[in-house]
C-alpha cells in the first residue's frame, strides 16, 4: 500500500512547504527592517530611509552585504561543527512552521488543500521538541568557534533555553488540560467556536510569553549575545552568510513563536468577532482562507511588534536574576497555574 | 548639610512591596513611555537633501575674493598668515608683469596660496587681518576627504568664480555676504 504514491498529495505538500519557507524567510527579512524602524521611531530617529522608498530595500542590501563578505573560518575551530552550527540553527527555526495551521481549507479547482503542512496529532509536542533542539545551534556554534566569549555565551544560551523550557512546558500542560488535544487544528477550531484560550489561561499566557522571549534570546533575556559583555555572543567568530544564518534564524524564531502564541492563545487564523463559517458561505471558501491567513498574519505582526517594543524598552537581566526569575518565580507560578487549572477542569466536568 | 537646591530627593530604602516586585506595572509604564515616542516629531535632518541654515556670520570655508572686474584682490602681504593662530596659511608672492593687469588688482599677487583645512580652526582672524578684503569665510564647511593632502586647499579651490565670466556661480559663492567698501 505504501508504494502507491499519491503524487497530488506530494506536490501539494511540497508547494506548501516551499511557500511556508519562502514566506518565513521574507518575513524574517522584513523583521530586520521593522526592528530597525521600530527602534528608530522609539528613539525619535528615522531609521533606514535610503534604499528604496522609506528604505524598504534595506533588508535586500543587508543580505547582499552579508553574501559579499569574506568567509572566515578560524584556524583552530572544528570546521565540521563550525559549519553545522548555523545550519542547525536555521533548520530548527524553519521546521516548526510545518505543523502550524495558516488558514482554513482552500478549494484548488475542486481539489481541497488544507493550509497546513502536517496536521499531526502531537502538534504542540512537535513544536516543543523542535524548539528545544534550537539550543544545539547555539551550543555547537559557540563550542566550535574555539573562543572563550563564544563558549561562555553558548553556555549561557544553553542553560537559559533549558531553564525556560520547563515553565513553558508547564504553562502548555495547563493549556492542554483546557483544550484536551495536542492537535493544532483542533485547538484553533475550539477557539473559533468559543472564547480564545488567553481568557481561560491569562497567567499561562504570561508565563508562555516571558518564556518565548527567553527562548528567542530577545531582550530582556538576550544574554547569549550580550554584545557589551561578550563582544558579540556565540556567533562572534562567524562571518559572511553563516553569521547571516544565525541572525536570520533568530528572526525566524521570533516569527514562529509569535505564530505559535497567536495560534495557541489568540485563536490562530480565526477572524475575531466574526462567525467564520457564515462569512465563508457568503464570500466563498477561498476568500475566507485568504482573510483567515491575513488575520493570523495580523496577530503575528502584533506579537512581533510587542517583542520589538519590549526590546527597546527594557534593559537586560543580570544572569542570576535571569535564573532566579526562571527557577524561583516562573516554575512555581506555572505549577500553581497547572494545579488550579486541573482542579477547575475536574470540578467543571463533575 | 544644607541643601543647595530643592530638587534633592531622599532615597527610598524601604523593601519593595509584592506589587513592585512583580515589575509588571513598572514595565507597562515604561512601555507606554516608549510607545508615546512613536508619534513624536523626529528632529533628524536628512543631510544632503536638507541642510540646516547657517547664520550669515558663520565661519566656514575660506574664499579668495575678486573685485567687480574679476581681478584677484590678494597682494600677498602675508598679514593673514601672521594673524593665523593655527599657522594654516602659506603663500608665495610674485610680481605682476605687464599685461596681467586684468588678472591681479595690485602690483604684487599670491602665486601660491594654500590653507591647510586640517590645521585651520576657522577663527576668522585672517578675514579680520586682511587690509584688501581678499579673504573671507563662507557659509560652507570643508567636505570629507580620503587623503590628508586633499585637505590642503590651493588657489583653484579657494578663488571665487569670475564675476563677469561666471556671474551665477559668483553670486552663489558670495552668498548673502555684505560686501565691505575697500579703498
Amino acid at each position: 500500500m505504501f508504494l502507491v504514491v499519491e503524487w497530488q498529495f506530494i506536490v501539494e505538500k511540497l508547494v506548501l512547504i516551499v511557500a511556508v519557507v519562502m514566506i518565513s524567510l521574507v518575513i524574517a527579512m522584513y523583521e530586520t527592517y521593522m526592528e530597525r524602524k521600530v527602534a528608530a521611531f522609539l528613539q525619535d530617529r528615522r531609521g533606514p530611509s535610503r534604499a528604496g522608498p522609506f528604505g524598504i530595500l534595506q533588508p535586500v542590501a543587508d543580505g547582499l552585504k552579508l553574501f559579499m563578505k569574506e568567509e572566515i573560518i578560524p584556524n583552530n575551530s572544528n570546521k565540521f561543527l563550525f559549519i553545522l552550527g548555523p545550519c542547525l540553527a536555521m533548520m530548527t527555526a524553519m521546521m516548526t512552521s510545518a505543523v502550524i495551521p495558516w488558514g482554513g481549507t482552500i478549494d484548488f479547482f475542486g481539489y481541497p488543500v488544507s493550509l497546513q503542512v502536517a496536521d499531526i496529532n502531537i502538534g504542540i509536542l512537535f513544536i516543543f521538541g523542535v524548539v528545544s533542539m534550537g539550543v544545539y545551534g547555539i551550543m555547537i556554534g559557540g563550542w566550535a568557534s574555539n573562543n572563550k566569549f563564544s563558549l561562555i555565551a553558548a553556555l549561557r544560551g544553553a542553560s537559559q533555553v533549558i531553564s525556560y523550557e520547563l515553565p513553558m512546558g508547564l504553562a502548555l500542560i495547563a493549556l492542554l488540560m483546557v483544550t484536551g488535544s495536542l492537535k493544532m487544528s483542533v485547538i484553533v477550531g475550539q477557539q473559533a467556536d468559543s472564547w480564545y484560550n488567553v481568557l481561560y489561561q491569562p497567567l499561562g499566557f504570561m508565563i508562555f510569553f516571558v518564556c518565548a522571549l527567553a527562548e528567542c534570546n530577545r531582550t530582556p533575556f538576550d544574554l547569549p549575545e550580550a554584545e557589551n559583555e561578550l563582544n558579540f555572543g556565540y556567533h562572534q567568530e562567524y562571518s559572511s552568510m553563516k553569521l547571516g544564518f544565525y541572525l536570520f534564524a533568530e528572526y525566524i524564531n521570533m516569527f514562529i513563536s509569535s505564530v505559535v502564541m497567536s495560534t495557541l492563545f489568540f485563536g490562530g487564523y480565526d477572524i475575531p468577532f466574526i462567525n467564520d463559517v457564515n462569512l465563508g458561505h457568503s464570500i466563498g471558501a477561498n476568500w475566507l482562507a485568504v482573510l483567515q491567513a491575513m488575520s493570523l498574519f495580523f496577530k503575528t505582526v502584533s506579537f512581533i511588534f510587542l517583542f520589538m517594543w519590549i526590546r527597546w524598552t527594557i534593559p537586560r537581566f543580570r544572569y542570576d536574576q535571569l535564573m532566579n526569575l526562571g527557577w524561583k518565580t516562573l516554575i512555581p507560578l506555572s505549577l500553581i497555574n497547572m494545579l488550579i487549572t486541573a482542579v477547575v477542569v475536574l470540578w467543571l466536568k463533575k | 548639610m544644607q541643601l543647595l537646591t530643592n530638587r534633592a530627593q531622599l532615597v527610598d530604602r524601604k523593601p519593595m512591596t509584592f506589587i513592585e516586585r512583580l515589575y509588571l506595572w513598572n514595565i507597562a509604564k515604561g512601555m507606554i513611555i516608549t510607545f508615546s515616542h512613536l508619534f513624536k516629531k523626529k528632529p533628524t535632518i536628512n543631510y544632503p537633501e536638507q541642510k540646516r541654515p547657517f547664520s550669515p556670520v558663520f565661519r566656514g570655508l575660506h574664499i579668495l575674493n575678486r573685485d567687480e572686474e574679476g581681478r584677484e584682490r590678494c597682494t600677498a602681504c602675508g598679514l593673514c598668515a601672521v594673524a593665523c593662530p593655527a599657522e594654516a596659511i602659506t603663500m608665495e608672492a610674485a610680481e605682476r608683469k605687464n599685461g596681467e593687469e586684468n588678472l591681479y588688482r595690485e602690483e604684487k599677487y599670491a602665486a601660491r596660496y594654500e590653507i591647510n583645512m586640517l590645521r585651520c580652526i576657522f577663527c576668522g582672524l585672517c578675514e579680520e587681518a586682511c587690509p584688501k578684503d581678499a579673504i573671507y569665510l563662507s557659509e560652507t564647511f570643508a567636505p570629507a576627504n580620503f587623503q590628508r593632502k586633499g585637505f590642503i586647499y590651493g588657489k583653484p579651490d579657494l578663488l571665487i568664480p569670475h564675476p563677469i565670466e561666471k556671474p551665477e556661480e559668483y553670486k552663489k559663492a558670495l552668498g548673502n555676504r555684505v560686501v565691505r567698501e575697500v579703498q
